[in-house]
């Protein structure tokens, strides 16, 4: 459903290509780590994803619509199939938890009996019902990113997208987030999480693939964070 | 769409930079008022063109002491003369009743004219108005009765240009002061747009339409157009109540001017409203396509 054909991306500033002629697959239904050092291309990987950047060369294909010749007023098409998370959580200050989530609703048009009605189911399925009209400064990291969450999964994406989203996080709260992602995805949701975290990798045991100066250097189904560690 | 949820976003954004918002407002507001101005002293220039150009072109003087036969004489050469179109005899009673009519304001004036002070004449329309040189050849000043030829056309075109020169001007100044606007407008929405990233981005990362997120900020625009446009409204309105109708009272209603009448700002509100609202959100809208990446 995912699937990367020789990409290159070339960021204008600098000389080095932050994907180098990257070629994989990911399957619906996945679970996929990608990892590497800083630098090593993850984000410019989930970006393409996103159709936020085009790659320099190669094709990048999602639920068979192929990202390159897609025009740009398809691209929020697009984006509703797909949720996504990022080390910094990016909620919207001052709105509340539930306000946050339904946003994700309103601004595709769904109708107000259905946000009334969704929003609080996934935010009990987040852990956070009686949390709901908080604003995200009254709330921890953990929560925070559990209301992010919430609002990447609240429309049932094919896909979902997390760029180190366990990056500011404790590792008792990361735990709890990786269990809910887990969840996600045993509802069918692919799952591509770009991360460092060793402990999180080595003990969930799913696919790795390792990026390295924007090379895959490793792909392994059941895989941990280094060789040899 | 969430109409709720975009104006609240579009009062957000006022507010968020509101000297900003002021300075675009009256910007456009001084713009359109000026461009309102303009088209007025346009209606006025055609409405006058009408009270006067149709009518005289050459007015032929008799001397006081003219003879029947030197009368009779101009009258033949007038209408044979293949260069007059139409020609019109006014004696001197005539003449006296009608600048009694046209001062009828002013009374003074009429009782200190004595009702033999005005001179009789032919009013001449020309086929060609360019061509009052050749009649003033025909009837020479100060022969066969005549006193005086005058080309009225000569006076009205001087008072015309001017009135088309004060109309240009206006509008000139008017369209460099809507480039100001125009300006102001992209900035301000840059700015707007600036502050709003966050939340912007955010919308486009959960799949909003372009036509989404922007929509917030053209309406912005097209309601700081809209406000301007009511402003200007109301200066041309002032400037008519306080200006026009006060200063230029007597030369309006001795018919030299016509009015500036309710119905003229009538008809030009709605045009500097559209003006206003659609430049605004054309500006915005092509800010946000050029200049930010939403
Ligand atoms: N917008 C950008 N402009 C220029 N270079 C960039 C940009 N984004 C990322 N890069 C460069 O591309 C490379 C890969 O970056 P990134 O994909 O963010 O890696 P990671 O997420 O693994 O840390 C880095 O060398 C980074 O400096
Ligand atoms: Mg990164």
């Amino acid at each position: 459903m995912i699937e990367l054909q020789h990409v290159t991306k070339l960021y204008p500033a600098s000389a080095r290509p932050a994907l180098d002629d990257v070629s994989t697959e990911i399957d619906k239904g996945e679970f996929v780590f990608l990892i590497g050092s800083s630098g090593s291309g993850k984000s410019t990987f989930l970006r393409l994803l996103l159709k936020e950047d085009d790659p320099t060369r190669g094709t990048v294909t999602v639920n068979g619509k192929t990202l390159n010749t897609m025009s740009k007023w398809q691209v929020p098409k697009l984006r509703r199939t797909m949720g996504c998370v990022f080390q910094d959580f990016r909620l919207l200050r001052n709105r509340t938890v539930s306000e946050n989530v339904a946003f994700a609703l309103e601004v595709i048009n769904k109708p107000h009996r259905t946000i009334k009605r969704v929003v609080p189911e996934v935010l009990e399925m987040v852990g956070l019902e009686g949390k709901a009209n908080r604003l995200p400064h009254e709330l921890s990291g953990g929560e925070q990113q559990r209301v992010a969450i919430a609002r990447a999964f609240v429309n049932r994406p094919l896909v979902l997208l997390a760029d180190e989203p366990t990056g500011n996080l404790d590792p008792e709260t990361s735990e709890g987030i990786m269990l809910l992602l887990e969840r996600i995805n045993r509802t069918g949701t692919t799952v591509i999480m770009a991360t460092h975290d060793y402990h999180i990798v080595d003990s969930m045991r799913r696919r790795v693939i390792e990026l390295n100066g924007g090379q895959i250097t490793r792909d392994q189904t059941r895989g941990v964070y280094g060789v040899g560690r | 769409m969430r109409v709720n949820f975009v104006l609240s976003e579009v009062a957000t954004g006022l507010r968020r930079n509101l000297t900003m918002t002021v300075a675009m407002i009256l910007t456009t507001a001084i713009s359109l008022g000026l461009m309102g101005t303009g088209l007025l002293i346009a209606g006025m220039i055609s409405d006058m063109k009408e009270i006067y150009y149709d009518k005289v072109q050459v007015s032929i003087f008799l001397a006081d002491d003219v003879t029947d036969e030197q009368r009779s004489a101009i009258e033949a050469q007038l209408s044979d003369s293949p260069e007059v179109a139409n020609y019109l005899y006014e004696s001197k009673e005539e003449a006296y009743a009608r600048f009694q009519q046209q001062f009828s304001q002013q009374p003074e004036l009429v009782e200190n004219t004595p009702p033999d002070a005005l001179p009789e004449s032919f009013r001449v329309e020309l086929v060609n108005p360019e061509r009052y040189e050749v009649i003033a050849a025909e009837f020479p000043n100060g022969q066969n009765g005549v006193d005086q030829v005058r080309d009225e056309g000569d006076f009205l075109d001087r008072l015309f240009s001017l009135l088309n020169g004060a109309r240009n001007a206006t509008i000139a100044v008017a369209v460099v002061q809507a480039l100001a606007a125009l300006l102001l407008i992209s900035n301000t929405i840059q700015l707007a747009a600036f502050n709003r990233r966050n939340e912007t981005n955010i919308m486009r990362l959960v799949g909003a339409s372009r036509w989404y997120t922007q929509l917030p900020f053209i309406l912005e625009a097209a309601l700081a157009g809209l406000i301007g446009a009511l402003l200007a409204v109301g200066g041309l309105v002032l400037t008519k109540v306080l200006f026009v109708d006060k200063t230029l009272a007597g030369p309006i209603k001795a018919g030299i001017i016509p009015p500036v009448d309710w119905g003229a700002i009538a008809t030009i509100a709605p045009v500097i409203g559209a003006a206003g609202v659609g430049l605004a959100a054309v500006a915005a809208y092509v800010t946000l396509r050029l200049y930010v990446r939403l």
